[in-house]
């Protein structure tokens, strides 16, 4: 990962609710083919800090580059054309909606009339849940009817689906059983060698540690540090995000 | 909103009744059911009741139902735009306002304005007239979506301002007079013999209908074999296409066996110089021309809430408004134009109500809002939002107006007939949410 320009560049990115600061001067990056893990602990501003790069918050000050060059994110449309795509924590799905309508929700495949093609978007429903979750059946029913971990894999299709080059994933599998986590970490090694570079936010040390190349941590909206996960351990992370001290080393 | 789909699942081999197979098979919401159930059983109570006590039954008569049809028209045109409003989790207290304002613009457009500008009686009065009410309506509701979506002031708070000011605005424009005559063919789309359109144009709509019932039907089949759904039945294909067109069909028969009036056949007779005695003459009246509007608006309404793009992201808005943000929909524009759409119905529904009466008075349209918003919420729409139908509206509009008349034809009188309507409304609503809570959705 030397030498290339970074895929995703986040620079000093300030947020405040309130006069809260949940982000305060965070820089972190991502290259291609990469995953890089953010820890920290509740309310550390992770999720707010992936929210400005998705676009459904906008920075009060910083700057984001995409491929080297400024990018101008004011909203999720504007993310969705640099091909960032967003697994919520909370999801973000219409309850009231089947699965397919959910997976094309704001991109809809329309007839040569101009009319949403229901069938053709459960026909690709079926095809990319077929790949990604065989036991997921239940393509009629409004997502409202569906487990929590059906849910999840709702939205993991709908952020796999569009060719994403850039993938978040807030908490992927809080909600997922140990067969279904483990076929999420298996997405996240092929999406990888297909070249996508992955944020990924995790509460699973484990997970993080065998998934990821890098992990930032934030701890009360700043970032402690970044490391190669290679050079640190288990207990250093754990230090990193309980009391905000990097590993001491040369 | 779910699909027309539920087949499509994997087929369940444990035993099921009869009654959910069918429905299963068909396709059918249990919902609509319900609701056609309740309208039998109002209109055969009604019927029975005025048959026992006043040795009269005058509700399933051709006369009642052409003109319960009429009646229901200009509230049910409001009602299918107040189901995309209820939907997006809002509400439009100002529908009978803005009936009332746009009836009365176009009222003067055409009595005050248009004979001195292009001379009385013009071909081009009514169309001039209809696409300035239609204008303004567009117009109003779209201001009224601007304060609500972009100045972030609740619906109700807009709406409620707006039921006040379009009242208000109607009656300075008028200085408080009632504006009539309306000219003559814009007359016609409010009903009346002369508003509806015969025997023969109403059997052509029928037939045509019907084939658009079967195409629909086998175009559907299509699709589904084109993606390798589970296809219905062969069974449940024929069932429903013998009860559309057995539906239109009768509709057709119905409308075709009210006749003008003898006064009317008379006019007509001297006009046309037709010796036959009066008494041998037999007129149809046939489909009125505010209830083909009605199924025209609620045709367009149906595709435009679940075929398009649109209707999609108003269904998700109502839904989760925050995941349909987070999805890249603009939903600030789509409220705006959820009520746009709103204010252009009112001013359809105007053109209704105004051309029924003759004029345009001050009150036209008062408490219409009411009558809207339950026809909507008896049609199954829910408060919390992103759940509701248009087919549902109308029929709910339908159930309204069956019990306003049907009170007034076995003689309750006002006072009760509001009582009744509000239990009515309460009843509804409790119904369903029970119904809800029961099947999960
Ligand atoms: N919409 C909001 N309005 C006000 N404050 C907010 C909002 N969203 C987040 N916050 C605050 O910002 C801070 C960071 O929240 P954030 O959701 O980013 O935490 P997190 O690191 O994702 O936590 P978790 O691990 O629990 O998901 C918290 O103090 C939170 O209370
Ligand atoms: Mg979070």
């Amino acid at each position: 990962m030397t030498g290339t320009t970074p895929l995703v560049e986040m620079k000093n990115i300030e947020l405040a609710f309130g006069g809260i600061k949940a982000v305060d001067d965070v820089t972190v990056d991502l290259f291609a083919g990469e995953v890089v893990g953010l820890l920290g602990h509740n309310g550390a501003g992770k999720s707010t800090l992936i929210k400005i790069l998705s676009g459904a918050y906008q920075a009060d000050a910083g700057e984001i580059y995409v491929n080297g060059e400024l990018a101008t994110i004011r909203n999720p449309r504007d993310a969705h054309s640099y091909n960032i795509e967003t697994i919520y924590q909370t999801l973000a799905l219409a309850d009231n909606l089947d699965a397919a309508a959910n997976l094309f929700l704001g991109r809809e495949i329309v007839t040569r009339f101009g009319m949403v093609d229901d069938d053709a978007m459960e026909a690709e429903t079926r095809k990319i849940m077929g790949r990604l979750n065989p036991n997921f059946v239940k393509f009629s029913s409004p997502v409202s009817a569906l487990s929590g971990g059906q849910r999840q894999s709702v939205a993991i299709t709908r952020a796999v689906y569009f060719n994403a080059r850039i993938l978040i994933m807030d908490e992927p599998t809080a909600a997922l059983g140990p067969q279904e986590t483990e076929m999420v970490a298996e997405l996240i090694k092929q999406l990888k060698s297909e070249g996508i570079g992955i944020f990924l936010i995790s509460h699973d040390i484990h997970d993080v540690m065998g998934l990821c190349d890098r992990v930032s941590v934030m701890k009360n909206g700043r970032l402690v540090g970044t490391q190669n996960v290679d050079d640190v351990t288990d207990d250093e992370i754990l230090a990193m995000i309980i009391l905000g001290k990097n590993p001491e080393r040369n | 909103m779910t699909k027309p789909s539920s087949t499509r699942g994997p087929s369940k081999s444990n035993v099921e009744g009869l009654f959910p197979r069918f429905l299963r098979a068909t396709e059918i919401d249990a919902r609509l059911l319900g609701m056609i159930a309740a309208l039998v059983l109002i209109w055969v109570g009604f019927h029975y009741y005025g048959k026992i006590v006043n040795g009269y039954g005058a509700f399933l008569t051709p006369r009642n139902l052409w003109n319960l049809s009429v009646q229901t028209a200009s509230i049910a045109v409001m009602a299918t735009g107040m189901v995309l409003v209820i939907v997006t989790r809002h509400i439009d207290l100002s529908v009978g306002s803005i009936l009332g304002f746009t009836a009365m613009s176009m009222a003067i457009i055409q009595v005050w304005i248009l004979p001195d500008l292009i001379g009385l009686g013009h071909p081009m009065i009514w169309v001039i007239a209809v696409v300035c009410g239609l204008v303004i309506g567009a117009l109003i509701g779209a201001l009224h979506g601007y304060l609500i979506a972009y100045l972030g002031i609740p619906a109700f708070i807009v709406t409620l301002g707006g039921l006040l000011v379009w009242r208000g605005a109607a009656f300075l424009l008028a200085r408080g007079e009632t504006i009539s005559p309306v000219d003559a063919t814009f007359s016609k789309l409010g009903g009346g013999p002369y508003g509806a359109v015969g025997a023969t144009t109403s059997w052509i709509i029928g037939i045509v209908a019907c084939v658009a019932v079967l195409l629909m039907l086998w175009q559907g089949r299509r699709q589904r074999k084109r993606f390798d759904f589970p296809l219905r039945p062969l069974w449940a294909e024929g069932f429903l296409a013998t009860v559309g067109c057995g539906l239109i069909i009768g509709f057709v028969v119905l409308v075709n066996s009210y006749p003008w009036p003898k006064g009317i056949v008379k006019k007509y007779a001297a006009a046309n110089n037709i010796d036959t005695p009066i008494n041998e003459i037999f007129i149809s009246h046939g489909f009125a021309i505010p209830v083909l509007i009605l199924i025209g608006v609620g045709i367009i309404m149906t595709i435009l809430t679940t075929r398009t793009r649109f209707g999609r992201y108003v269904f998700a808005i109502g839904g989760n408004p925050d995941a349909a943000e987070l999805s890249g929909i603009n939903t600030r524009w789509v409220t705006l134009k959820v009520f746009a759409l709103m204010g252009t119905l009112c001013a359809l529904g105007a053109v209704i109500s105004s051309a029924r009466l003759g004029s345009a008075t001050n009150n036209l349209g008062t408490l219409d809002e009411l009558y809207v918003i339950a026809a909507v919420v008896i049609g199954g729409t829910s408060f919390s939002g992103g759940i509701g139908t248009i087919y549902g509206a109308i029929l709910g509009a339908l159930v309204m107006q069956a019990l306003q008349t049907g009170m007034i034809l076995i003689g309750f009188d006002a006072a009760i007939q509001q009582m009744v309507v509000g239990a009515v409304l309460v009843a509804a609503v409790w119904i369903d949410t029970l119904y809800r809570r029961r099947s999960g959705v």
